[in-house]
């Protein structure tokens, strides 16, 4: 590293366009940063879904229901191993800001079809026995700052509207990073005992197991078959596949960040590109001597690519390191209106090597630019 | 001893036949016309001439700079006109120690790091570099300038840092394109005084391009250039092309 001190010292020479360049870098690894764990959000239903699990909703939409009745002709269907329903109740804690999901759910089966969910036994034994019972997501409970024991109420405008009352019976945790800890679960039999008559024995989905997820197609198009022509047609499809169909609902959302993203990497390049090229102009004379004195035009378009590489990786890792501190803040400030924000280290990675590609593609065209630079012509120029 | 008609055998500096054209545009423009040239080791020439005459060019292409259109340039028995850019670049860092009219130092590393610059392209270890680089600002007598950056010295003492980096790395000859062009009478003396010292005390070769009749007489030979023709040294009365001092 003899020449690190070369290096160091060029890019110490303008300090204050050194902090500016070092801070766009920062500045858009953040932003690039916050937008791919955003984009994982969206898609993390399709990555956290289960191999062998199937959603059936309404063929016409998500919001029509389905009979409870239909659950004994599904389990009937060879391959089916265990279904539950659920429903969702668009309750609020207090205030319209605080949001989060709660589902209606059917305790029985309920473990079974999402084991990645761990609730300890006695307070899930606590639970089923407790009508007005709730089971939460750990996320939810910091939150809020709620303890198991504690009645709380849920303002919905669904469902006749009002304020219900639940008690938290126990809390679930993923078990893994990226499982959904938000969720708020109650009992089927206390939703069915407030529920207007109208809208009594209809579930919003059911979730099933199969014994063997390569038949999956075939139960799907048998369940839906099972039900063709009748006035609640069901429409059957992979979880991963209902989850992406979720994140549709929203727009192109992939389309729309990698589309920011790729003007946030085009911006970024441009900026220290510009830099670069200024900062080689302003010594040509310099680089001339060195040339002169014996520094190969190879090793000269090292020094430049490296400023460059420096700049690029110590402006990256700010700006990884920015939103690795404020990712979980920002995620708490959207109050649950995205999944699980998980800045993971595949994207921490990701978001590395992109800020030394744009290092090294900003640094090329300087450094080739020093290279060609002829050492007579230079000189006379001073 | 200098000769400029080609018969030298064995010199350190050999040019034969040497020719420089620069196109411009359409043109072709001739600076150098089959000049002949023989440097002993140990010598001190001046080069002299007016604007255009072709002294920095030739500086250029015995420095390896650039390229002559015909003839040859043999340094120390090695032919340097048909290296290619990469070689000569080698050769350039082993054989020649440039000095320039404006110093050229490298503003934000100090006079140690600057001196060092040449050393980095050797095997040397820092321990030997730090030596050599002590060596070399002693010679010059910036011992107690060694950690100031350009800006905190004098003009005459940028001009020995950048004579110390022309010398640090022991190469086979100096050039110099006006070194004392950008610095006063005084200094410009302290910096030929230092020149001869180089040349009587450590043997340098030293090839130098000045404008100043007063610093081309304290070299041992002063050749003219004019149109690119070397032309024998009678107008200085001091100088005698065959016979050096």
């Amino acid at each position: 590293m003899k020449y690190g001190s070369l290096v160091l010292a060029n890019l110490l020479r303008k300090k204050f366009r050194l902090v500016l360049t070092i801070g766009s870098f920062a500045v858009a690894l953040f932003l690039f940063a916050f937008l791919g764990v955003v984009r994982d959000a969206f898609g993390r239903g399709a990555d956290v879904a289960g191999a062998d699990r199937l959603v059936i909703i309404n063929r016409t939409s998500i919001i029509n229901p389905i009979p409870l009745s239909y659950r004994e002709k599904i389990l009937r269907i060879p391959g089916v191993k265990v279904i539950t329903h659920n429903n969702w109740f668009g309750g609020v804690y207090k205030d319209e800001k605080n949001f989060f999901p709660q589902f209606v759910i059917d305790p029985e089966n309920q473990r079974q079809v999402f084991p990645e969910f761990s609730v300890p036994d006695d307070q899930w034994n606590k639970f089923v026995q407790d009508r007005e019972g709730a089971i939460v997501g750990a996320r939810t409970m910091e939150r809020f700052g709620w303890k198991v024991g504690d009645r709380i109420p849920i303002k919905t405008t669904l469902y006749g509207g009002g304020s219900w009352e639940f008690n938290i019976d126990g809390v679930y945790h993923g078990k893994r990073a990226q499982d959904d800890e938000t969720q708020f679960w109650f009992q089927w039999d206390y939703f069915e005992e407030r529920i207007p008559d109208r809208v009594k024995g209809n579930i919003g989905w059911y979730v099933l197991r199969v014994d063997n997820p390569d038949e999956s197609p075939r139960i799907a198009k048998a369940i839906d078959a099972e039900f063709a022509n009748s006035p609640y047609e069901t429409k059957t499809e992979t979880e991963s596949a209902f989850a992406a169909g979720w994140v549709k609902q929203f727009g192109n959302i992939q389309f729309l960040i990698v589309t920011i993203g790729s003007v946030v990497f085009f911006t970024l390049l441009l900026v220290t590109g510009n830099t670069m090229a200024i900062s080689v102009r302003e010594r040509t004379s310099e680089l001339a001597v060195l040339k002169a004195i014996g520094f190969s035009d190879r090793r000269v378009a090292l020094f430049i690519l490296g400023e460059s590489l420096v700049i690029a990786l110590v402006g990256g890792l700010l700006g990884l390191l920015l939103a690795t501190l404020a990712i979980p803040v920002l995620a708490n400030a959207l109050n649950g209106m995205l999944p699980n924000l998980i800045l993971s280290p595949a994207l921490l990675g990701f978001g590395l090597l992109t800020a030394l590609v744009v290092g090294i593609v900003s640094g090329i065209l300087p450094g080739i630019g020093a290279m060609r630079m002829r050492v007579v012509n230079a000189l006379r120029r001073v | 001893m200098v000769k400029v008609d080609g018969s030298g055998k064995s010199s350190l500096i050999q040019v034969r036949d040497l020719d420089k054209t620069y196109r411009r545009g359409e043109e072709d423009i001739e600076v150098l016309h089959g000049l002949n040239l023989d440097v002993e080791k140990g010598e001190f020439v001046a080069f002299m001439g007016p604007s255009g005459s072709g002294k920095t060019t030739l500086l250029n292409l015995l420095g390896g700079l650039d390229v002559p259109t015909r003839g040859s340039i043999t340094v120390a028995g090695d032919e340097i006109t048909h290296l290619s850019a990469g070689k000569l670049t080698e050769w350039r860092a082993r054989h020649v120690g440039f000095i320039f009219q404006i110093y050229n130092l490298i503003p934000v590393l100090n006079a140690f790091k600057n001196v060092e610059l040449p050393l980095l392209l050797t095997n040397l270890s820092k321990a030997e570099r730090r030596q050599h680089v002590e060596t070399a600002l002693a010679v010059v007598g910036l011992s107690d300038r060694m950690y100031h950056f350009p800006r905190q010295l004098s003009g005459g003492q940028e001009q020995r840092v950048a004579i110390a980096r022309a010398i640090v790395a022991d190469p086979t000859f100096l050039l110099c394109d006006e070194p004392t062009g950008d610095l006063d009478r005084k200094r410009a003396d302290e910096i030929m005084n230092l020149m001869e010292e180089l040349v009587s005390k450590h043997h340098k070769t030293i090839l130098m391009v000045t404008h100043d009749p007063l610093v081309a007489a304290r070299a041992h030979t002063t050749l003219h250039l004019d149109k690119g023709y070397l032309v024998e040294g009678q107008k200085d009365p001091q100088t005698t092309l065959a016979g050096g001092m």
